[in-house]
C-alpha cells in the first residue's frame, strides 16, 4: 500500500500543509504542555511512514490479523429492491472487531509501540473504537485506559464488558452529557498529565495535526482496496460513494484515494438525529460553523457565544459535535457532498440491509445506506454505487430492539 | 504603561512577588462573582485573573469544570464577562485584569472586535489555554493594536530549544504551568520548581508567574519568591463551592472565598 501523498502535484489528495491545515481548517491547537507531543508524534509518524519496514509490518497486521482485504460485495437483491444503480457494499464490517476502527488502530498501535509509549488512552463513543483500541493492547501487552461518556457506557453495555474482557480499564466520563465530546476532553486530561510514558490513540480523523492526516492514511487502506475491486468487477470507477460521518475516518479513508477522480461523487451522511432543523442533531456540516475544539478548527455544532452544543444522534458513534478537518474543507471547496439522515430513516435502512442481504448493520452505516435508499431509484441500473459498511450492527440490536418495541 | 508592567515594577521596588487570584466569572452567579472580584484587591490581590467559562475546558481538573458550568448556567457569555469588567473598572482603575479562557469562544466573538472591546472594558491581557504560540497570529496582531498581552505559557515539558520560539516578542509576562498535567490536580515540588525557573529567566527578563497546583499559603510564598507571581485558582474556587447550598450562594460565600485570599496574601508579604 502506498502512504505517501507528497510526490503528487495539482493533487487535492496533498493535505495537509506543513501547518496541518486543509484550507482554514486543521492545525494545531492545544495547550503548551501537549505542543511537544504532537510535534514528536508528527516527526516519529514522519519517519515511519518514510520506512519500508514500518509498512510491511502494517501490511503483516492487516492481513493476517486485522482480515484484509475486505470483499467488495455486490448486493444484488438490495439493488434490485431499491430499483436503479448497482450497489456495492465495502465490507469493513468484517474485520477483526468487527468495523473500519482496526486500520487505524493497528497503525497507531505500531507507531506507539515505535515510540516507547507503555500506556495507551482512547476515546470512546459507540465503543467500536474503545474495543479495536483495547484489543490491540491485549496483542501487544500494553496498558490501555479507555474514556468513555457514563451515558454511552449505559447504552453500550456489551461494547463495555468486551473491552473489560480484552483487559482495558474503561472509566466513565459523567461531564457534560456524558457521550463522545466528554469523552475526547477526559482523554486529553488524561494524555497532558501522564505525557511521559502516554500515547493518545484518536479514534477518528480530528484532533490536533497530525491525527487527522495520519488516521486518514491508515483508514484510506479501505479506499485503495476499493478502488482495486471495482476495477476487477465492473472495469471502471463508481459514480458515487456513500459514507456515514461522525468523525469521518471510515468516510475518509473510502474518500481520499479517488478525490482526485472529478468524475465520482462523494457523499458523507451526517447524522441529523430527530431532523437537521430539530435541534437534536449531529449534523456539524449542514448544521454547524467554523470553530475549534479538541486540537483542530473545523465545522462544530455551537452556540452564538461560541459554547459547543450537545450532538444527538440514535447511533453512540455519530453523536459528537464537530467533524475531521479535511472534511469541512472538502465541503467548502465543493469536492463531497455532506447530506443529513434521520434516526428514523437509519432504522428503517438498518432493517431493510438485515432483511435483503442478511448483513446486520452497524446504526453510524445504516445512515449510509438510508441515502443509498434515496439516491439509487434516482440513477440509471448501470450506475455504480459503493456504500462503506464500516461496522457490524450487533452492539445496536439492544437499541433498535428498544425502538421496535421488543424486549431483550 | 500597562498596568501590568506597572504593578509588577512596584511591587518590584518593594521587593516582593505578586499574587494572581482566580475566579470563574459568573460562579455561581453575577452579582456574586463581581462581589468577590470587587473585593479582591483590599483582600491583597496584586493582579487578577477572571476565567471565561467553557462548555469543553479540557486542560482544567473537576473543580475549574464545575465553576465553568455554574458559570454558563448563570448565564455567562464573552460579551458579558467584558461588561463585568467595566463594571469592577468603575472603582478600580489600577489591579491588572487578565482573562483566562478557550479559543472558541473568542474566535466565535471575532479576535480583532474582542480585542478593541476587551481593551476598551478594561481588560490587560489575555491567556488563551488552546492557543499556542503556532497558532498565535490568529490573534496577536489585533491584541498588539489594542494595548492587550498575550501571555505566554511555557511548561516543564517545553524543550529548551523551543523556549526562544514561545517567547520571541511575549509580553505582560510569562505564566509557568508548573506541572503537566489540569489545574487543581498535583503540586510542583520546591526543587521541581527551583530548577525550572532558572532555565526560563535566561530566556526573558519578563516576570514569571507560577500556577497549577498551587493551594496553600506556605505554597504560594514560595511561588511568589521563586517565580514573580504565584496564581491561586482551585483552591480558592473549592472553598467558593462548599458554601453553596444547591448551586447558589449563601452568607458565607463572598467572605469565605476573601479571607482564604488575605491568608494567602499575608503569607506572600511575609514570605
Amino acid at each position: 500500500m502506498s502512504l505517501d501523498a507528497s510526490s503528487r502535484l495539482n493533487s487535492l489528495r496533498n493535505g495537509p500543509d506543513p501547518r496541518g491545515r486543509f484550507g482554514t481548517f486543521g492545525g494545531q491547537f492545544v495547550a503548551e504542555t501537549l505542543m511537544p507531543l504532537v510535534q514528536e508524534l508528527d516527526a516519529a509518524y514522519q519517519k515511519a511512514k518514510a520506512d519500508p519496514a514500518f509498512h510491511e509490518e502494517l501490511d503483516y497486521y492487516f492481513r493476517d490479523y486485522v482480515g484484509r482485504p475486505s470483499p467488495l460485495w455486490h448486493a444484488s437483491r438490495l439493488s434490485q429492491e431499491l430499483g436503479g444503480a448497482r450497489i456495492y457494499l465495502k465490507r469493513e464490517e468484517l474485520n477483526h472487531t468487527g468495523s473500519h476502527k482496526l486500520n487505524n488502530v493497528m497503525g497507531q498501535i505500531l507507531l506507539a509501540k515505535r515510540m516507547g509509549k507503555t500506556r495507551i488512552v482512547a476515546e470512546t463513543g459507540a465503543g467500536q473504537h474503545g474495543v479495536a483500541t483495547a484489543t490491540v493492547c491485549a496483542l501487544f501487552g500494553l496498558k490501555c485506559v479507555i474514556y468513555m461518556g457514563a451515558t454511552d457506557v449505559e447504552r453500550q453495555k456489551p461494547n463495555v464488558f468486551r473491552m473489560h474482557l480484552l483487559g482495558a480499564e474503561v472509566k466513565p466520563v459523567t461531564a457534560g452529557a456524558g457521550t463522545l465530546k466528554d469523552a475526547m476532553n477526559e482523554a486529553m486530561r488524561d494524555w497532558v498529565a501522564n505525557v511521559a510514558d502516554t500515547y493518545f490513540l484518536v479514534g477518528t480523523v480530528a484532533g490536533p495535526h497530525p491525527y487527522p492526516q495520519m488516521v486518514r492514511d491508515f483508514q484510506s487502506i479501505i479506499g485503495i482496496e476499493t478502488r482495486e475491486q471495482i476495477m476487477k468487477a465492473e472495469g471502471r470507477l463508481p459514480d458515487a460513494i456513500v459514507a456515514a460521518i461522525g468523525g469521518g475516518s471510515n468516510a475518509m479513508g473510502i474518500f481520499h484515494p479517488f478525490l482526485d477522480d472529478a468524475d465520482v461523487r462523494l457523499i458523507g451522511v451526517e447524522a441529523a438525529g430527530h431532523g437537521l432543523d430539530s435541534g437534536k442533531t449531529a449534523a456539524s456540516i449542514s448544521r454547524g460553523r467554523s470553530g475549534v475544539l479538541h486540537g483542530n478548527r473545523t465545522y462544530l455544532l455551537q452556540d452564538e457565544n461560541g459554547q459547543i452544543d450537545e450532538a444527538h444522534s440514535i447511533s453512540a458513534g455519530l453523536d459528537y459535535p464537530g467533524i475531521g478537518p479535511e472534511h469541512s474543507w472538502l465541503n467548502d471547496i465543493g469536492r463531497a457532498e455532506y447530506v443529513g439522515v434521520t434516526d428514523q430513516e437509519a432504522l428503517d435502512a438498518f432493517q431493510l440491509l438485515t432483511r435483503t442481504e442478511g448483513i446486520i448493520p452497524a446504526l453510524e452505516c445504516a445512515h449510509g445506506l438510508a441515502y443509498v435508499q434515496k439516491l439509487a431509484p434516482t440513477l440509471r441500473p448501470d450506475q455504480i454505487v459503493v456504500l462503506n459498511l464500516s461496522g457490524r450492527g450487533d452492539k445496536d440490536i439492544f437499541t433498535v430492539a428498544k425502538h421496535l418495541g421488543a424486549d431483550l | 504603561m500597562s498596568r501590568i508592567k506597572t504593578r509588577f515594577d512596584a511591587l518590584k521596588a518593594e521587593g516582593r512577588g505578586a499574587l494572581i487570584p482566580y475566579l470563574q466569572a459568573y460562579d455561581p452567579d453575577l452579582e456574586t462573582s463581581l462581589e468577590i472580584l470587587r473585593g479582591m484587591p483590599a483582600a491583597g490581590a496584586d493582579l487578577i485573573e477572571i476565567g471565561v467559562p467553557f462548555s469543553d475546558p479540557s486542560a482544567d481538573g473537576p473543580t475549574i469544570q464545575a465553576a465553568a458550568l455554574r458559570g454558563l448556567k448563570a448565564g455567562a457569555t464573552l460579551t458579558k464577562v467584558l461588561e463585568m469588567v467595566r463594571a469592577f473598572r468603575e472603582g478600580d482603575n489600577e489591579t491588572p485584569i487578565i482573562l483566562m479562557g478557550y479559543l472558541n469562544p473568542i474566535d466565535s466573538y471575532g479576535p480583532a472586535r474582542f480585542c478593541k472591546d476587551a481593551a476598551q472594558a478594561g481588560v490587560d491581557g489575555l491567556i488563551i489555554v488552546d492557543l499556542p504560540k503556532e497558532e498565535a497570529d490568529l490573534i496577536e496582531g489585533d491584541a498588539q493594536g489594542s494595548g492587550l498581552d498575550i501571555i505566554r505559557l511555557i511548561a516543564p515539558n517545553t524543550p529548551d530549544a523551543r523556549l526562544p520560539y514561545v517567547l520571541d516578542g511575549a509580553s505582560g509576562f510569562i505564566y509557568y504551568v508548573s506541572i503537566t498535567g489540569i489545574t487543581g490536580t498535583r503540586t510542583a515540588s520546591e526543587d521541581e520548581l527551583a530548577n525550572a525557573l532558572p532555565r526560563i529567566r535566561k530566556m526573558s527578563d519578563l516576570p514569571i508567574a507560577i500556577g497549577f497546583g498551587i493551594r496553600t499559603p506556605e505554597q504560594a510564598a514560595y511561588a511568589s519568591r521563586t517565580g514573580d507571581a504565584a496564581v491561586v485558582a482551585s483552591a480558592l474556587i473549592s472553598t467558593l463551592a462548599t458554601t453553596l447550598e444547591n448551586g447558589r450562594p449563601t452568607a458565607q460565600t463572598v467572605p469565605s472565598v476573601l479571607t482564604q485570599l488575605k491568608e494567602i496574601a499575608s503569607a506572600v508579604r511575609g514570605a
